[in-house]
């Protein structure tokens, strides 16, 4: 592997900005990573060379030129297929999609631009986000890179594998459940799920509205909270953007959290949760109290119900927001041979164009809001919904924040959960919560478990995400120096099959 | 054609009750949820992005000027004004709708508990409003070839102009104690309502583009009954005679189904131009919309200093400013039904602002211009001749530059075309003549008729007509007749 892979993004940009490295050096040892190991990874669903090493040596000429740029500029990222990025297909990971070109870009990936990084493509995903492996993904599987029979999480893996497999510095995807820290957590990496709001929406497609949210993800705190820097502020595009500004997060990076109440969520551990995540979280937690913090545990009752609830208002907003996958506008059209009705082509489209999980959750959503249903199940659900704010209100008034497992286990067999829904489901129960009360987390690699990476979650108020940067930064272990040059990672290097 | 009995008989069995809905689109600059251009036709799907075609990934923004409107068209109805709303989400497959779902209110309107006063034959009657709310347009989809209808058409285009414009959706509840006017009443609300949407300059209410359209639900229940019958709804109701017969037919309709012992269906039905009802395409069961709370969007909360504001600055009501300009104007209230049925208060209350006088305006606008718009089949106020124009018109007569039979010629220049009074009396020629001119003609139609001279020497002062006639017709018309009278006189001393 060339060295260069090694560097964080920060370092990347610094000496980039420095003139001791170009932007068109670092892209292409990227794509040379990505075009040895992806074959068996899985990570991208397309890539961007050309454009990309044009952006690079754009980014070069500027700062050749002398000028001042953010500091990423010039540091390549890959991005979720979930992000309009014009001049590529946006697919979502669905084959309803195949090979539809947004005429827009999304919002974020405007701001990604602006700063200067280099989109090198776009990344596996669970099919409009729904999975927690990536298998769902109408179009290929992405392998952990920690072992390539393994899952590498979801909605997120393409994001998080390309990371664990050294293929870019940076990677953005998105979060309604856990999509971004369970795979972070799986594979070794950091994840963060922004407070709903800070990021904007537009032009990301969406999979539950009032979830739904962007994020880094990284291979080190910091480099995330540089991330989350450049895409973070108020867009008028998207009305529930917030117009309150995020604190300084690089800034609360090594500041440390000497002092700091941490409160631990009795209702997550014990039964389900593998010994060894529970051993290297409790480990985590003597680190912390190393640090200076204090360890309490604290009770959210209602955090037992979130998923269930999350298991109406997700699929209820599912199954209205994938209605406009009908072949009218774009994407496939199935059918339509002149002898078939309107209704009967949107029919075929979508039962060709949609898998199991996607079609499963419209089903579930449009029961939850049928009329005579709706009180029973989308209002409950909202009622647990304010439940649970209320719960992180009382803990917060009591400690800094928040921690737990990212996910009870570790990676698991690809294939092992397809045919179990609920416990591919419980997969998130850590981290449902926090996208229903619209607060801020993040998963932090701590260790590993029979060789497989284990994640610290960390939950914080919303608008107080310098604070998971605090105690990440204090965490977090070199995990992934740990894989390179083992036979897992050695098998990463194999021809394609 | 259903059976029918007289409309006498029906009410005199039952008692009609209705139910209004009207809809309609508001004008603002642009759309409600993106900054397209919001206007009637253009090239198709030309003023479209990727909020109004509902591409992936793109979202909604409230226009705020929107919100204004509805807010102002709710206080101009009396109703309460929300505090805290939102937006809700009414789900079905369409291809107009671009996002498979439209953007409504469902239980949390804006504008709630509001009434409105009509006035029919001097009697007035309070329609309850129970709530205006606002949502989305759709597109405008057109069948090409096979039924003209989407089932069994060759294919259809889609035009998305449309879709996303602003509408306002007002609500009666159901309206009783009208009895047997019940249709008169349903029609005097609708032009009322259309009076005042006008007046808040927030639609520009034109029935025959579909700015505003109704559906008017109807059922009858036996007189001293408390129990509300079933009812109809019938669409497509798109003018103000057509919702007072759309409603006749249907009391006739009904009356004739529940007197015959059966039971009236409910269901909804569409006007048909030749003058009836027929049930639409009937479906297997009821559509169930699935609303939920809009996500995308954050609640709307007009703060109450707003709304106090909005209230101070809503323009006079219009039945109060119809009696006060009949006061003012010195009009009977038989002059001013004729204004009102033809549509012409605002175009000569602006006349009169211009600077013409009261009933000079009215004769201009209810007459000459009344004939061209009905010969071009178009509305008085698209007739082609502007209220300054028509008081300019007027001050040339006023100033004796014009006789109204030439203004009337003026009148057909200025629709024509052919530019301003001043211009058109310019370029026809159309000047009142005198001078030495005027004067020539009299001296050459005494000559040529001796007879009438003689007539009038002996004191027959009738016989002047013909004579005026002679030097009307050698001046084609463009001389005072007055005057002509005038100079004959002096003539004959």
């Amino acid at each position: 592997m060339n060295e260069l892979l090694k560097l964080s993004a920060a370092e990347i940009g610094s000496k980039i900005a420095a003139g001791s490295l170009t932007s068109v050096e670092i892209t292409k040892a990227c794509f040379e990573q990505i075009h040895a190991v992806d074959a068996q990874v899985g990570a991208f669903l397309c890539l961007d060379e050309e454009r990309a090493l044009a952006a690079a040596a754009a980014i070069d000429a500027r700062i050749a030129a002398g000028e001042k740029l953010g500091p990423l500029a010039g540091v390549p990222i890959g991005v979720k297929d979930i992000f309009c990025y014009q001049g590529l297909p946006t697919t979502c990971g669905s084959r309803i999609l195949e090979g539809w070109m947004p005429p827009y870009n999304s919002t974020v990936v405007d701001r990604l631009l602006e700063a200067g990084l280099v989109i090198v493509g776009k990344l596996n995903m669970d099919e409009f986000a729904m999975g927690s492996s990536t298998e769902t993904s109408g179009y290929q599987l992405t392998h952990n890179p920690w072992n390539l029979g393994y899952i590498p999480g979801g909605s997120s893996g393409g994001c998080a594998a390309a990371l664990a497999s050294y293929q870019v510095p940076l990677t953005l995807g998105t979060d309604t459940g856990g999509s971004i820290r369970q795979p972070a957590s799986v594979t070794g990496v950091v994840g963060v799920k922004p407070t709903y709001g800070s990021n904007s929406r537009y032009g990301v497609l969406a999979m539950a509205s009032s979830l739904d949210v962007p994020g880094p993800f990284a291979r080190n705190a910091r480099d995330a909270a540089l991330l989350q820097e450049v895409i973070s502020g108020h867009d008028p595009m998207d009305s529930t953007s917030l117009v309150s500004e995020l604190p300084g997060l690089t800034d609360a990076v090594g500041k440390g959290v000497d002092g700091w109440k941490i409160g631990v969520v009795k209702e997550f551990g014990g039964d389900g949760y593998q010994p060894g995540v529970e051993s290297a979280f409790k480990e985590a937690l003597a680190k912390c109290e190393r640090a200076g913090a204090e360890i309490v545990e604290v009770s959210c009752p209602h955090f037992d119900y979130a998923l269930a609830a999350y298991y109406l208002i997700m699929p209820s907003e599912v199954s209205s927001n994938l209605a406009r996958y009908d072949s009218v506008r774009y994407g496939i059209r199935v059918g339509d041979d002149g002898t078939r009705s309107m209704e009967e082509v949107m029919n075929l489209t979508r039962g060709a164009g949609f898998g199991e999980e996607v079609k499963r959750r419209i089903i579930l959503g449009t029961y939850a809001l049928s009329a005579g249903y709706y009180d029973a199940y989308y209002g409950s659900a909202q009622k647990v919904r304010t439940l649970i704010q209320q719960d992180f209100d009382a803990a917060f008034e009591k400690v800094d924040v928040l921690v737990s497992p990212t996910s009870p286990t570790v990676a698991w067999k690809l294939g092992e959960r397809m045919d179990d829904p609920l416990a591919m489901y419980k997969a998130d129960l850590c981290t449902i919560p926090s996208n229903m009360a619209g607060n801020s987390a993040a998963s932090f690699p701590i260790g590993l478990s029979d060789g497989l990476p284990v994640g610290f979650q960390v939950m914080a108020p919303a608008l107080a995400d310098d604070r998971l940067y605090r105690v990440g930064a204090v965490l977090e272990e070199p995990l992934l120096d740990s894989l390179v040059g083992t036979s897992a990672w050695d098998a990463l290097y194999e021809e394609a099959k | 054609m259903s059976e029918l009995v007289s409309y006498d008989e029906a009410v005199a069995a039952f008692e009609p009750v209705l139910g209004l809905e009207v809809h309609t689109e508001l004008n603002t600059k642009t759309k409600m949820f993106c900054g397209c251009q919001n206007s009637f036709g253009g090239e198709p799907n030309t003023h479209t992005c990727p909020v109004c075609l509902g591409l992936p990934g793109s979202l909604p923004s409230v226009n705020a000027k929107a919100i204004e409107s509805a807010i102002r068209i709710g206080l101009a109805l009396n109703c309460s004004i929300a505090s805290w709303c939102r937006f809700a989400r009414k789900n079905y497959f369409y291809p107009d709708m671009a996002k498979d779902y439209q953007i409504s209110q469902y239980d949390e309107p804006l504008c709630f508990d509001g009434y409105l006063d009509v006035e029919v034959d001097g009697e007035t009657y309070r329609v309850p409003i129970e709530r205006a709310h606002m949502e989305e347009d759709a597109g405008k989809l057109t069948h090409v070839g096979g039924s003209g209808r989407i089932q069994g058409a060759d294919y259809s285009l889609v035009d998305y102009n449309r879709a996303g414009t602003p509408l306002i959706e007002i609500v009666t509840k159901p309206v009783r104690g009208v009895g047997a006017k019940a249709p008169q009443v349903a029609k005097a609300y609708v032009a009322a309502l259309r009076d005042i949407l006008r007046s808040l300059g927030v639609s520009d209410v034109r029935m025959e583009q579909a700015s505003l359209r109704c559906d008017a639900n109807v059922s009858l229940m036996p007189w001293g009954s408390d129990e509300l019958g079933t009812r109809t709804e019938t669409k497509n109701v798109n003018s103000l005679r057509t919702v007072e017969a759309a409603l006749t037919y249907e009391i006739r309709r009904q009356g004739a189904v529940l007197l015959s012992g059966g039971k009236v269906k409910q269901e909804t039905r569409h006007w048909n131009e030749n003058g009836y009802t027929l049930p639409g395409r009937s479906k297997e069961e009821a559509e169930d919309y699935r609303y939920f709370p809009e996500p995308d969007l954050v609640p709307v909360a007009p703060s109450r200093e707003w709304v106090d504001q909005l209230r101070a600055s809503l323009p006079e009501p219009p039945a109060q400013r119809r009696a006060r300009l009949q006061g003012e104007w010195g009009l009977t209230d038989l002059e001013m039904r004729d204004i009102l049925g033809a549509d012409a208060l605002e175009l000569i209350a602006a006349t009169v602002e211009a600077g013409a006088a009261p009933q000079a305006a009215r004769k201009w606008w209810l007459g000459e211009l009344n004939r061209l718009a009905k010969e071009a089949d178009v509305e008085l106020d698209a007739v082609g001749m502007s209220p300054v124009q028509v008081a300019e018109l007027q001050a040339l007569v006023d100033a004796g530059t014009l006789t109204d039979k030439l203004a009337r010629q003026v009148i057909e220049g200025v629709v024509a075309g052919e530019g301003t009074p001043a211009e058109v009396v310019e370029k026809r020629g159309l000047k009142v003549v005198g001078g030495s001119a005027l004067d020539d003609a009299v001296a050459a139609a005494l000559e040529a008729n001796p007879s009438a001279v003689e007539s009038i020497k002996a004191g027959r002062q009738q016989a002047i007509g013909a004579l005026i006639g002679a030097v009307m017709k050698s001046m084609k018309g463009q001389a005072d007749a007055g005057q002509v009278r005038q100079l004959i006189m002096e003539k004959l001393g």
